[in-house]
């Protein structure tokens, strides 16, 4: 809990020895050491394997030449394959790794359940199969008209399943396991559709929509990457701002309640929120998997939180995404492997790793 | 969230109901595998009275109809059976163990094992039969099972629901990612590959069903023979210790359960993810959180399940099937959906 340590009443403030308090305003939280130097070490993890993406590919660019272009002053065909072709996807991940695992963090918090992420609550399959419905109605997965349909579709997708979800859940309040568990329903059904429609699909649109649904940087140009952008410079201060009564939630709808959150409104601002990032995420990229599950998870554990951290979550899973596809590019090029199986092998076992030797933990 | 409408303890409601409750259930689950298996034997691209269905089964010289019915559909029968129980239990033992209603078998990393040694096969060893494939199946299960219970419980406090839970789940994405990324290099095992994954019972029981018996009966025993103690792990690890339970051990042989069950299934029919999430819940809303009662009754949950399914996918496509899997996303989903609305749900 992060506003327990002090309390001020009358003037008078009472202070938890051994605990700062930060304050801006009505916003007060406590200065501890580990998230700060995880989104520090993080931050500079990211922009080093960004630099070294850029860097690989069918033709070869220095580190110093990467930066030459980045400021302006490299030759034309250099500057084309910098900013033009790998830019964008780099950005790319890294704003998707960002929004997904920052959904993950909101539904793993307001489900308190670290299994809930949005792949798990039919968010993501909302988006897949909205987007293959374009697919097999004709529309290209390339040029401009996918470019613009299928994220278009995609976001309409996903947030229409999380709005169905809300809505389907919804019975006088929003019970958080009934959340959870309407959620699985829904993201089965949608699975279905998914395969019924890469089932009846023409083999090339069935092709074209398995790379789709497999999550990929691959081509991924300035189109997509502003609109992520945008959509993260929106949502996130708004998370984040809408984030203070998120840890009372941990307690049981009854103590928030009795601690003054308005659950029933704070769960529903949080999952739409979630469903938004997910979706535009999911649109910008396909579904990268296991990103939204994994990244909150390892970033609790790294931080020694209470619940998923939500900026240090986003930090992890751009690296989480970004070092992915330095692996797909580099160590697995010859296999052309989708950057969505490499953040499962990846993330697993360092999940793993870091419950093997993780202290005894209480569900959360 | 804590609040559950069926408690089994005493004072919460009248005793009577709740037993009489139980009770009817059971009669009505039974009636429901009766009709279940009649209708498997009976229904399909040719449907068959179920008078010459009972002719066919006791007079094993007649030939024609009789034919279809021995020797199709009462194997596809008896093994929808077997899967469907041991699915159903899996799945109960899951969320019981993890305290997680959200585990099923799937989650726990063992059909995923499963499914990265049957490509491993099919890549590697060429193997490309239903019953070369079941062997392949049952030792990732078991491997996958072995793993997710030493990483699982070799943090410093041993295993907990939650690391349980979460090993399971990071152990089976790193497995996906593996045989997606086998299964995207090689289109040939992609090709052999689909036809194992869809789930489904056609095709396979004759190869399948006596193995996955010797597998899946010592499943249920030993699920069986926890039931006692998950009631008391129910109430947290300190106070089933408290009560002599032996946590340990109890989780190891749930585990083993678990894994003999969803492997066998995995191993039988391919991956069906459904049944074991769905059914415990179905279950639970009637027979409260008293695990002797819940294992049973989602073994026959389990049962009628997978039977109705394939029987659905048999008639609404002809001439062709729909795969189990499938039909239980479509028919299952709305059905789940409606039952966790209408119902206060009793906690895991």
């Amino acid at each position: 809990m992060s506003n327990g340590v002090t309390t001020r009443t009358a003037g008078h403030e009472t202070r938890v020895p051994g605990r700062v308090p930060l304050r801006v305003g009505r916003f007060s939280t406590v200065w501890r050491l580990p998230p700060v130097v995880v989104v520090a070490v993080g931050a500079v993890g990211v922009v080093l394997a960004g630099a070294a993406v850029l860097t690989v590919g069918d033709y070869p660019v220095g580190f110093a030449d990467v930066f030459a272009a980045l400021v302006g002053a490299s030759d034309r065909a250099t500057a084309v394959i910098v900013l033009d072709l790998r830019l964008p996807e780099v950005l790319t991940g890294i704003l998707v790794g960002a929004a997904l695992s920052l959904a993950g963090a909101l539904t793993q918090t307001i489900a308190r359940n670290p299994l809930a992420s949005p792949d798990i609550t039919g968010i993501t399959q909302g988006a897949s199969a909205a987007a293959l419905i374009a697919i097999v109605l004709g529309v290209p997965s390339g040029g401009l008209a996918g470019a613009l349909v299928l994220p278009l579709a995609a976001l309409v997708g996903g947030l229409g399943a999380g709005l169905l979800v809300v809505a389907l859940a919804w019975r006088n309040g929003l019970e958080s396991q009934r959340l959870v568990l309407v959620g699985v329903g829904v993201s089965f059904g949608l699975t279905a559709v998914v395969s019924y429609l890469l089932a009846v699909a023409r083999i090339e649109q069935a092709s074209q929509a398995k790379v789709w649904i497999t999550g990929s940087l691959t081509g991924r140009g300035w189109e997509h990457v502003i609109p992520v952008g945008i959509a993260l410079v929106v949502l996130v201060p708004t998370v984040l701002l809408a984030s203070g009564g998120l840890g009372a939630l941990q307690f049981g709808d009854d103590t928030a309640r009795g601690l003054g959150v308005p659950v029933e409104r704070a769960r529903t601002t949080m999952l739409v929120m979630a469903a938004a990032l997910a979706a535009v995420a999911t649109a910008a990229a396909g579904p990268i998997e296991f990103v939204a599950l994994v990244a909150p998870q390892v970033a609790l554990r790294l931080t020694r939180s209470a619940r998923p951290p939500l900026i240090a979550s986003m930090v992890v899973g751009a690296l989480l995404v970004v070092v992915a596809d330095l692996v797909a590019r580099t160590l697995l090029s010859g296999i052309g492997t989708p950057v969505g199986v490499v953040t499962a092998v990846l993330g697993g076992p360092f999940l793993l790793y870091l419950i093997t030797r993780g202290r005894r933990e209480t569900a959360r | 969230m804590s609040t559950t409408s069926t408690g089994p303890e005493p004072g919460t409601r009248p005793r009577r109901s709740l037993r009489s409750r139980r009770a009817g259930l059971v009669l009505a689950l039974l009636a429901a595998v009766l009709v279940a298996v009649v209708l498997s034997l009976a229904v399909g691209s040719l449907v068959i009275p179920p008078g010459r269905v009972l002719e066919a089964l006791l007079h094993p010289a007649a030939s024609g109809d009789a034919d279809v019915v021995r020797s199709l559909r009462v194997p596809r029968t008896l093994l929808g059976l077997v899967v469907g129980a041991a699915l159903g239990v899996a799945g109960a033992l899951a969320q019981g163990f993890t305290r997680n209603p959200l585990a099923d078998p799937g989650l726990l990393g063992i059909t995923s094992g499963a499914a990265f040694l049957v490509v491993l096969a099919i890549f590697l060893g060429g193997v490309a039969s239903f019953a070369g494939y079941i062997w392949f199946a049952l030792a990732g299960a078991a491997l996958a099972g072995v793993l997710v219970f030493l990483l699982g419980a070799s943090g410093r406090a041993g295993g907990t629901p939650v690391t349980l839970a979460l090993a399971g789940a990071a152990l089976s994405a790193v497995l996906l990612g593996l045989t997606t990324a086998v299964v995207l290099s090689d289109q040939t095992t992609l090709d052999q590959y689909r036809f194992w994954s869809v789930g489904s019972l056609s095709g396979r029981a004759a190869d399948t069903l006596i193995p996955v018996l010797f597998v899946v009966v010592p499943g249920l025993l030993l699920a069986l023979a926890t039931a006692p103690g998950l009631n008391a792990l129910a109430l947290g690890d300190d106070v089933a210790r408290s009560l002599g339970v032996p946590v340990g051990a109890i989780r190891i042989v749930g585990l083993v359960a678990i894994t003999l069950l969803a492997g066998g299934a995995t191993a039988a029919a391919g991956p069906i993810a459904f049944v074991g999430l769905v059914v415990p819940h179905v279950v639970r809303a009637v027979t409260g959180p008293d695990y002797r009662w819940l294992l049973p009754c989602a073994a026959l949950a389990g049962m009628v399940l997978i039977l109705v399914a394939d029987v659905v996918g048999r008639v609404v496509a002809p001439p062709g099937e729909l795969q189990v899997g499938v039909v239980l996303a479509v028919v299952g989903a709305p059905f789940f959906v409606a039952l966790v609305r209408r119902r206060r749900l009793a906690a895991a």
